[in-house]
């Protein structure tokens, strides 16, 4: 054969491809350090208060749930604006089982609620699959009902702390080895979708149809099924978040959630999630909530005025996606010059 | 080079007879036969639309028949997804490789039948050891890990015959593989089809360069207006009569041909260049005159009409309208100056299809329509009207929403429009396609009627019976450079055809 005609490869350029990823995780894990750190400086309490100290895990870790399960939505190029009302509904519907449903154990509670959003997830992910109606719309959609529902539902009643078991809200205060359990419990689910889409058939397909949805339907991957699986998966995340956020807050009203599927899209694009898929992982997108939500946090401490709280969280977002854009447009330059260079 | 062309014998591994398929109205294949056997090379050779794509998507999976036969390794098969054709051993590489540009080359090669491990993990020892074994194999030397983004077409293509070998598949269709290789590229994909023929898979080689398909294979089935029309092997045929079988068809007398004065030249052209899309192109289109761009798809006539237009922008060379240079990359100047483009594709690029009737026939005047900056529906109808009467626009009412309107009548919308800007010269890509027979020969009239009252026309069809039929003189394009350029008198659907396929083609270099 002509081996001899061509050049030897560019050696190990997959390594560093894949290094630069992991150094967009590990910068975004530098920033939330940087930020902690800062915050202590200014008000040491941030860290070294037993409150502080548990905050810090403690904000973050819901909308880790939620940005994980955006991520993977993101990855195969949709979207899924309707996580946030998900979550609201799952809250309150967690509050009604506990008054209604005295005798239902808790471990019960938990799985309805996931259960709930994995089915209102099936509710997006069949019209995005099957009306083949771009995924922005029908969440948009579905964000407004469900949120609709809620009020629906709730009306002007309120959940509050005495209604649920103590054993279940003490679910939101709970600590091993000072780590909270809530924390814990996102970890885990983190580390297992995870495992998932870089380990499995499915997780890659994931990756394959947000890449090229064209090719991916030529390969004969099963777009639908992948879909499907992406967004009930993402609303499953949201349903248990859901019930998390009630054994976290103990008070649910109807707008419990709203705003946090723009906070969960921010996180996974901070993350290095592409918002046109195929490129970013899991992981970025929960050190994205992590760094989120800790600013969120230090720039009150830090005396950043209320005002510019949102804008500082606008300018990240929009400097991630210009990065973004920027580096895979030199690294596409420098593969094609490189390919000249070897005629 | 070992070309070993034995006639294939025994039963065939793939057969198709008699298929036929119709997309709504347009019939895309009426009656088509294909048998491959193993360790063969089969060219499939016809002009543009003769059906061989529309095969190739058949035999995929992703188009099923309307009707006729389809027999693989013994039983009739009716596969409706890529996956079950893939399953069944048949790979296909398309035109276009459909790679996954944000994965690594080995993803991309095994996406979708990754080896497994326990808790279905993917075993990605196993995968990378069979990417090197495939490579060492095929004579690659890529780095497995690096993404598909910014690969060359003719590794893309690698990677694609990677995945076929991998899949073992017994079947092998390459749709055009060459079009974008160079010549050591082109030798490279050569040995590997060889060697795979060898083992005795079965190859379907599609191409226009006859050159090709002579050196390479030992069968050839020639296809024509979605019928078949023969299987040879390669020994008992020649060039020029599978020209013949490609184009032997009778010219009709479609073609209400006006005989005009040809008057002073109105565009001119000279040495255009577009690195890699054209080179050198140069012809002059006269008042009066109707010239015929002809040539295969991806020969760059398109391309030309858009730099020529300025839509795209060029490298080197004049365009000149009446006298004056028209600037590069700037269609308002060509447009100025006189010049109008009927696009292709004109559901993409000439039509608003939500917008009525009138406001898209009016789309490109409205500066001259508007008052005080403000244009209104009624101004719009007024100055809509004469052309659309003109043209005999079958809509109830100016407010017609366009994308209501049969093609032959969103074409005429489509003319309408460019002629309510008064050019001089009319450039015309695909005139007729996709249009009913009755609305064709209106076209054709009308673009007769207009050259004689002195406006230059430059079209550019795949119809080469539009071309004999309509133009004053052909110029015949082949892989960006213009290989002939034939008088009405001289030309015939032998020459242009040869011209267009311009057998010495892996002589000229390709885009580096």
């Amino acid at each position: 054969m002509s081996a001899t005609t061509l050049n030897a490869p560019s050696v190990g350029f997959g390594a560093i491809v894949g290094r630069l990823t992991r150094a967009r995780e590990a910068s975004i894990l530098l920033a939330v350090l940087l930020v902690v750190a800062a915050a202590t400086i200014k008000n040491p309490n941030f860290l070294f208060s037993t409150d502080g100290y548990r905050d810090l895990w403690l904000t973050p870790s819901l909308l880790l749930l939620v940005a994980v399960g955006q991520a993977v939505v993101l990855i195969t190029r949709n979207v899924d604006l309707s996580v946030g009302s998900i979550l609201g509904l799952s809250a309150y519907l967690t509050g009604r089982l506990f008054i209604d449903m005295p005798g239902l154990p808790a471990i019960a509670v938990v799985v309805i609620a996931i259960v709930f959003g994995g089915l209102l997830g099936l509710i997006n992910g069949a019209l995005v699959a099957f009306a083949k109606v771009p995924a922005l719309v029908i969440t948009l959609g579905t964000m407004y009902a469900f949120r609709g529902i809620n009020v629906l539902w709730t009306g002007s009643d309120r959940i509050n702390a005495s209604d649920m078991p103590r054993g279940f809200l003490a679910l939101g205060t709970a600590q091993v080895l000072t780590i909270p359990v809530l924390t814990i419990i996102a970890v885990i689910v983190l580390i297992a979708v995870a495992w998932w889409m870089k380990n499995t058939r499915g997780g890659r397909e994931c990756y394959a149809i947000g890449s090229d949805p064209d090719a991916a339907h030529l390969y004969g991957l099963p777009v639908t099924r992948r879909v499907l699986t992406a967004f009930v998966l993402s609303g499953a995340l949201s349903g248990f978040a859901g019930v998390l956020y009630a054994a976290r807050y103990g008070t649910i009203n109807s707008q419990a959630g709203a705003g946090w599927e723009f906070d969960a899209i921010g996180a996974a694009v901070i993350g290095g999630v592409a918002i046109f898929g195929g490129v970013g992982s899991v992981w970025g997108a929960a050190i994205g909530a992590a760094l989120l939500m800790t600013i969120n946090r230090a720039l009150p401490v830090l005396g950043v005025p209320d005002f510019w709280q949102r804008a500082v969280v606008g300018v990240l977002i929009i400097g991630a996606i210009v990065l973004d854009r920027v580096l895979s447009l030199r690294q596409h330059r420098k593969l094609i010059e490189e390919r000249e260079t070897q005629r | 080079m070992s070309s070993m062309k034995k006639p294939p014998s025994g039963e065939p591994l793939l057969e198709l007879r008699g298929v036929a398929k119709a997309f709504g109205q347009v019939i895309a294949l009426r009656d088509s036969t294909l048998a491959l056997y193993p360790g063969s090379i089969h060219a499939l050779v016809g002009e543009n639309g003769a059906g061989k794509s529309t095969l190739v998507k058949i035999i995929a999976g992703l188009y099923r028949r309307d009707s006729g036969d389809f027999r693989y390794d013994g039983e009739t098969v009716d596969f409706s997804t890529t996956a079950e054709s893939k399953a069944a051993g048949i790979a296909v590489i398309y035109q276009e490789p459909t790679l996954f540009p944000d994965l690594s080359v080995t993803e991309n090669i095994f996406m979708g039948r990754q080896p497994r491990g326990r808790f279905g993990r993917i075993d990605r020892g196993a995968m990378r050891a069979e990417v090197e074994s495939l490579f060492a194999r095929l004579g690659v030397a890529m780095d497995p890990d690096r993404t598909a983004d910014g690969l060359s077409i003719a590794d893309q293509q690698m990677i694609e015959i990677a995945k076929a070998i991998s899949l073992d598949a017994r079947v092998l269709i390459m749709d055009e593989p060459t079009a974008a290789l160079s010549g050591v590229e082109v030798d490279r994909l050569f040995q590997v089809a060889r060697a795979l023929r060898d083992e005795g898979r079965a190859l379907v080689f599609i191409s226009h360069r006859f050159d090709e398909v002579f050196a390479l294979c030992d069968t050839i089935t020639v296809m024509r207006d979605g019928s078949y029309v023969s299987t040879r092997a390669i020994s008992e045929t020649d060039p020029d009569s599978v020209v013949a079988e490609m184009v032997g068809r009778e010219i009709t007398d479609l073609f209400p041909k006006l005989e005009t004065e040809v008057g002073e030249p109105l565009l001119v052209v000279e040495g255009l260049t577009s690195p890699g899309v054209f080179s050198d192109i140069s012809f002059t289109v006269h008042a009066g005159e109707i010239v015929g761009l002809a040539g295969l798809v991806g020969a760059g006539r398109s391309e030309v009409a858009r730099a020529v237009f300025g839509v795209d922008a060029y490298r080197s060379g004049t365009v000149t309208v009446a006298g004056t240079r028209v600037p590069g990359s700037k269609p308002t100047a060509a447009m100025r100056a006189g010049l109008a483009l009927v696009p292709e594709d004109r559901r993409k690029q000439g039509l608003v299809l939500d917008s009525s009737v009138g406001r898209n026939t009016t789309s490109v005047i409205l500066d001259s329509l508007a008052k005080l900056g403000i244009v209104t529906t009624g101004a719009e109808n007024r100055a809509a009207r004469p052309w659309s009467e003109k043209l005999e626009v079958k809509a109830n009412a100016l407010s017609t929403i366009a994308g209501t309107l049969s093609g032959g009548n969103q074409q005429k919308v489509v003319l309408a429009k460019w002629l309510a800007t008064d050019p001089r010269v009319l450039i015309i890509d695909e005139p007729t396609r996709g249009i009913d027979v009755g609305t064709k020969s209106e076209v054709h009239r009308l673009l007769s009627t207009l050259a004689s009252q002195g406006m230059g026309v430059l079209m550019i069809s795949s119809e080469l019976p539009e071309v004999l039929g309509m133009a004053d003189r052909v110029v015949v394009m082949h892989e960006g450079r213009i290989t002939a350029t034939i008088d009405r008198d001289d030309a015939t659907q032998e020459n242009v055809m040869r011209a267009a396929t311009h057998s010495s083609s892996t002589e000229s270099e390709h885009a580096a």
